[in-house]
């Protein structure tokens, strides 16, 4: 109802072709990764969309592994929306919002077998290593679902372990062993619907009259690792079907961005 | 008895900068005295007036002030009017006698007239000294506004985004083919083509960031004239 | 023998490599960050805005409300828990107290001017730094304000008097410590932070202080320099 002006003067722009900043429905803004940004994270990255930015870090622990997974490590993801970035945001623990980012990148990272967990096994039901993964927002222009993600990404393949030697970790010291990751470099791509069209990279101003959005993570051969439906318009099969061919061909150009 | 001005027009200064030394000049806008030294109360831009020192703001937030044509968002309706978000610190009331020139029925529908989510252009009619704002709607280009999108912009560029007796935004509507309402508080409404919308937001994105410089009319004008909208 | 070498060969009065940068957070009124040595503080200002709930409003002035928080990854040990700490929220009041005299917000009442100030990267004065940037972001957003702030620590380090501890030095194991955080107007001087931990004697207080506004000048220039910066370049200059 805040939004049904906008709403329609959308639809008459999408109608064209266009966006409000001359964009084409499936274009990307500009995209810039940067990693090892903070010194004190074992990988970091700084992930710009437009004028999205989001701050990713990885820290390492040597932990206990799960019972029920004791040859495993894991991850631990973890995102913040932080009020420096948006007027929108407040002080306090993480609402809905950052909970379903949080949950779509550790989804992405985990069902992907982007990590093998075997491989972070130090002792079989003693010690494995256990990357606990942040991201935190520094500038909300829209489409944080897709930063995050690339951000979190970018932050595991920077990440170099802290030497152990057995019982203590010294984070002091970094050794040049990374993370066990897979060649496949899966990418999550967010595909939007609104009235009939599809779009990615929405704007914060589209970001307001989404009707519905579907978050893809893919692998380098297409191969799909995990989707997620958000907003409350239902889709047919035929256009979830559209929308995740679009963000399988989208994740090349975020994994280019990688290098 | 020494007397120096330390800084010249258009000279950038922040907060508590040394602008004058000596009784010879009077402190403006953006400035303060202490002792013999006129300083800079906020980050500006220097205007020598005379022996007045003042600073043209860069930067900071609308504050409503009477008589200001504003652009804003209906968030409430209640039994006396309307409550608008202004794009500042401060709601505004709109209330019935002041709404419209039609004759409200009594126990009317007010959404009828304006319902939640529009976007309406007002002038400032009251601001007490608490900051309480009421506007009207009543008087010439006041009026709901429909379709079309609206852009924030630093509320401190907006007369130069008007012009000298609107010449700027005149010459950006001829140009673009676009019906366009700059309201005080930094909300630009613009509706036409979706061409024409492209180029009058990277205009007036322009003229935001260029405010200060010298030529930026003929600037503008050539840069308006290679872009031919349909 | 006493502290004859600092570890990384600064001199007692340096502080160390600063870095600052105006307009970094686009959707905030006001935003900067400054780095010294490996801490690394964003500010980001928003405001005057409508403050809720009501009772917190003051009908004669808007009032300022300051959040420090360190990242998750910021710590050079293990992760850092989100959600802040007694520290943590020691700190952003001490920030606050440290920013409010020189701002007038008189022609705000009812309002609040919120400062966010987020830690990528920290290891030791890490609240100083955040208030340097966060003074150079009340700046950016436009708001009333005498002078600036600017914030360095000081300290004893077993018998010498430094400039600017680092991580080491604050835990230094063969003889005592102090650690004062500063913070200071640099038109006039006057002191708007100041703590201690550690063991100084009496005397030694007030060579601290001048050693500390000495430096705290110098960033002045450094948080005047970004500012102008900032404007300069948007004016094509």
């Amino acid at each position: 109802m805040m939004n049904k002006n906008l709403y329609g003067h959308i639809l008459k722009v999408l109608k064209s072709g266009k966006r409000f900043d001359g964009r084409g429905l499936t274009d990307y803004r500009k995209i810039s990764v940067e990693t090892g940004v903070t010194k004190t994270a074992e990988g970091s990255a700084l992930v710009r969309i437009g004028e999205t930015e989001v701050m990713a870090g990885v820290k390492l622990e040597v932990s206990k592994p799960y019972p029920d997974t004791p040859d495993k490590g894991t991850i631990i993801v973890g995102a913040e929306l932080l009020p420096l970035s948006s007027p929108e945001f407040e002080t306090g623990p993480p609402g809905i919002k950052a909970i379903e980012l949080a949950r779509v990148v550790d989804r992405g990272v985990r069902e992907s077998g982007f990590l093998d967990f075997k491989k972070m096994c130090i002792e079989e039901g003693e010690k494995v290593w256990t990357a606990l993964i942040d991201v935190c927002s520094m500038n909300d222009a829209g489409n944080l679902m897709d930063a995050c993600y690339l951000a979190a990404f970018a932050a595991l393949k920077d990440v170099r372990l802290p030497k152990f030697d057995g019982e203590k970790l010294d984070y002091k010291e970094k050794t040049s062993k990374k993370l066990p990751l897979s060649a496949d470099d899966p990418i999550s791509v967010t595909v939007v619907k609104i009235g009939e069209h599809i779009l990615i990279d929405p704007t914060i101003e589209e970001g307001k009259v989404i009707d519905a959005r579907i978050t893809v993570n893919s692998k380098k051969d297409g191969t799909l690792c995990a989707l997620q439906k958000g907003e409350e318009t239902p889709l047919m099969p035929e256009e979830i079907v559209e929308m995740v061919d679009l963000a399988v061909e989208k994740s090349k150009e975020l994994r280019g961005a990688i290098k | 008895m020494t007397n120096e001005v330390l800084v010249k027009d258009k000279d950038i200064v922040v907060p508590g900068e040394l602008l004058a030394e000596g009784m010879g000049n009077l402190p403006g806008q953006g400035t303060y005295r202490d002792g013999e030294k006129i300083l800079a109360a906020r980050l500006g831009l220097v205007q020598v007036d005379g022996r007045t020192i003042k600073l043209k703001q860069l930067a900071g937030r609308y504050l409503p002030k009477t008589g200001d044509t504003i652009i804003c968002k209906v968030f409430e309706v209640n039994f006396s009017g309307w409550r608008v978000e202004t794009n500042s610190a401060y709601p505004a009331m709109l209330s019935l006698k002041d709404a419209t020139s039609s004759f409200i029925q009594r126990g009317a529908d007010l959404t009828q007239f304006y319902d939640i989510g529009d976007n309406v252009v007002c002038q400032v009619t009251n601001v007490t000294s608490q900051n309480l704002v009421d506007v009207s709607m009543k008087g010439p280009g006041l009026r709901k506004l429909a379709g079309g999108r609206i852009i924030e912009v630093n509320t401190n560029k907006v007369p130069r985004i008007i012009g000298k007796q609107g010449s700027m935004i005149q010459m950006i509507k001829e140009a673009t083919k676009c019906n366009i309402t700059v309201g005080q508080n930094g909300l630009v409404w613009i509706d036409g083509d979706i061409d024409g919308e492209i180029v009058a937001v990277d205009v007036i994105k322009k003229i935001e960031e260029e405010a200060h410089q010298s030529g930026l009319t003929d600037r503008i004008k050539e840069y308006l004239s290679k872009v031919k909208v349909k | 023998m006493g502290y004859d070498k600092r570890i990384d060969d600064r001199k007692v009065d340096e502080y160390r490599k600063v870095e600052a940068k105006v307009g970094v957070i686009k959707r905030a009124d006001g935003s900067a960050y400054f780095k010294i040595g490996n801490t690394w503080a964003y500010a980001a200002v928003y405001g005057p805005r409508n403050l809720y709930p009501k009772f917190l409003q003051n009908p004669e002035k808007g009032i300022l409300r300051c959040h420090y928080n360190m990242m998750p990854f910021s710590s050079g040990g293990d992760r850092v828990r989100p959600g802040g700490s007694r520290r943590s929220k020691e700190i952003s009041m001490v920030t606050k107290n440290s920013l409010l005299p020189v701002l007038d917000l008189s022609e705000y009442p009812n309002s609040v001017v919120d400062v966010f100030i987020e830690l990528p990267q920290t290891e030791a004065g890490s609240r100083c730094a955040g208030i340097t940037a966060a003074s150079m972001a009340l700046a950016d957003a436009g708001l009333l304000m005498k002078d600036l702030i600017s914030s360095v620590s000081v300290g004893r380090v077993d018998d010498k008097l430094v400039v600017d501890l680092d991580y080491y030095e604050e835990s230094y194991p063969d003889g005592p410590v102090a650690d004062v955080p500063l913070a200071i107007m640099p038109g006039t001087g006057e002191i708007t932070l100041l703590q201690m931990d550690g063991e100084v004697e009496k005397d030694d207080l007030k060579k601290l202080l001048d050693l500390g506004k000495k430096a705290c000048m110098e960033i002045y220039e450094v948080q005047k320099k970004a500012l102008k910066e900032r404007y300069e370049q948007k004016q094509g200059r």
